[in-house]
């Protein structure tokens, strides 16, 4: 096994083994996933949503679930020395990168095993559109988690990185949300889940993961100088 | 013998303030070096300098025979840093921190226990290895960042005040891992010259400015004067 995926072993180990143990983030997401629901539910005053409503609903509440997570992805390393650790060892940063931006996968999908089903309970009238549905979240994960990383690891320096991390990220992840939010609707139209320009839409969220991944693996090392 | 340091007109800069200027150098390997100096005075920036964390200002700076910061891959993984931070994750264990970073070092899985195992019963933390770091005193993590400092046995130790926190036991156990001997390079910050300059072969003295005051053999330096340099006393 070479330097680097050793190392990208060791810092998701590390991160998954400290979530598990401490319930930092993920608690945290979950529950202010549900809760939105929640409002949402009483809010708008419906039982069943559709369409482009049904799609922004679930996007938007992932999105600001997860801008919690991203906050604190790098809170470790910042507090107690973890950027020195890593920068002291003979391996390539980006295997940093890779490793934040997969324990943010991990945490994405954690929380959305708990809260699509909340959703599919609260708005759907069957589970038909989940399978194709756990398709388009998983690319938008990926592209979220590696925006976020990467965002993550500029903001954690900052004090005002609570207020930092979503002002940076939300105007990036645009294209993200439009392409999620694109394949999303057809597939939550009552009726039965529709396919119009599904096909597109992967390709659009698929292509944004591969900028913003090897955005990332180019310009980490960068960041983490001093 | 091959020099392990050599800094030449070494400077850097924060902003407005200067840190350190013109600092020249040179240290041959297997020697150990003794920095002194007031508060201030640029001492763990030179030692963040050499340990490849920090970009250095201006000058030339050579460690391990690596170029920096062009060259500063060449010289990681064989510097060992123990800095104001002990770099252990407060929610890991003692033993779960040494894993850590013994991946991180690229250690196969059996060396890398068995080299825990003896850092471990070294520095007489064998029975609170499993504890978090977060439930362990200020003493106990930092005889901890000692066993990490020198899991993967590095050429050059950069030692930024160790005996902070530790008790007279403390300080006798992880003197065989951190001391003189062994054919490492030692670079040492201390405010305790009379405690570290017998075990020296050089001594540099920062003054406030950054500038160096004196630079001597060990021998040279008296421990009186030494103790007036780390009060700031440099004229």
């Amino acid at each position: 096994m070479t330097a680097s995926r050793l190392a990208f072993g060791a810092i998701l180990g590390k991160d998954l083994r400290a979530e598990l143990r401490t319930l930092q983030s993920l608690p945290a997401m979950a529950l202010f996933a549900v809760t939105t629901f929640v409002i949402f539910r009483f809010g708008l005053d419906r039982t069943q949503l559709s369409g482009s409503l049904a799609a922004g609903v679930l996007w938007a509440t992932l999105l600001f679930a997860a801008i919690l997570g991203v906050n604190r992805l790098f809170v470790a390393e910042r507090e107690e020395g973890g950027f020195d650790a890593i920068r002291l060892a003979p391996i390539d940063r980006s295997a940093l990168f890779a490793a934040k931006a997969a324990a943010m996968v991990v945490y994405l999908v954690a929380i959305e095993l708990v809260v699509v089903p909340v959703f599919a309970l609260f708005f759907l009238d069957s589970a038909a559109p989940l399978p194709p549905l756990a398709l388009v979240l998983a690319l938008a994960d990926v592209g979220l988690a590696a925006t976020g990383t990467l965002i993550s690891s500029m903001a954690v320096n900052s004090r005002a990185r609570d207020l930092l991390t979503p002002l940076v990220l939300l105007p990036l992840v645009v294209p993200l949300s439009i392409a999620a939010t694109g394949a999303l609707e057809p597939l939550l139209t009552v009726g039965g889940p529709g396919y119009h320009r599904f096909g597109t839409w992967l390709a659009t969220l698929g292509l944004y993961d591969l900028v913003f991944l090897l955005v990332g693996y180019a310009v980490f090392d960068f960041l983490l100088e001093d | 013998m091959s020099e392990a340091i050599e800094l030449r007109g070494l400077r850097r800069d924060f902003g407005e303030r200067t840190a350190l200027e013109g600092v020249d150098l040179s240290l041959a390997s297997g020697e150990s070096l003794v920095v002194l100096g007031p508060n201030g005075a640029g001492k763990t920036t030179l030692l963040r300098i050499l340990a490849t964390l920090l970009r250095p200002g201006g000058g030339e700076v050579r460690v391990l025979g690596a170029r920096l910061p062009a060259e500063a891959w060449k010289a990681r993984g064989r510097i060992g840093l123990l800095g104001h931070d002990p770099l252990l994750y407060r929610d890991l264990s003692g033993r779960e921190n040494l894993r850590f970073q013994a991946r991180l070092h690229g250690l196969g899985s059996d060396a890398a226990e068995e080299r825990i195992e003896e850092l471990l019963r070294c520095v007489g933390m064998g029975r609170r290895g499993d504890d978090r770091i977060a439930e362990l005193s200020a003493g106990m993590r930092q005889r901890l960042a000692i066993c990490r400092c020198v899991l993967h046995e590095p050429e050059l130790l950069l030692l930024d005040e160790p005996d902070s926190n530790l008790d007279a036991e403390g300080r006798e156990l992880v003197r065989q891992l951190i001391g003189p001997g062994g054919g490492r390079t030692r670079a040492l910050v201390t405010h305790d010259p009379e405690r570290a300059l017998p075990d020296a072969d050089r001594a540099i003295v920062l003054d406030a400015k950054g500038r160096v005051a004196r630079s001597c053999a060990a021998g040279d330096l008296d421990p009186a004067l030494a103790r007036a340099a780390t009060a700031g006393v440099t004229a």
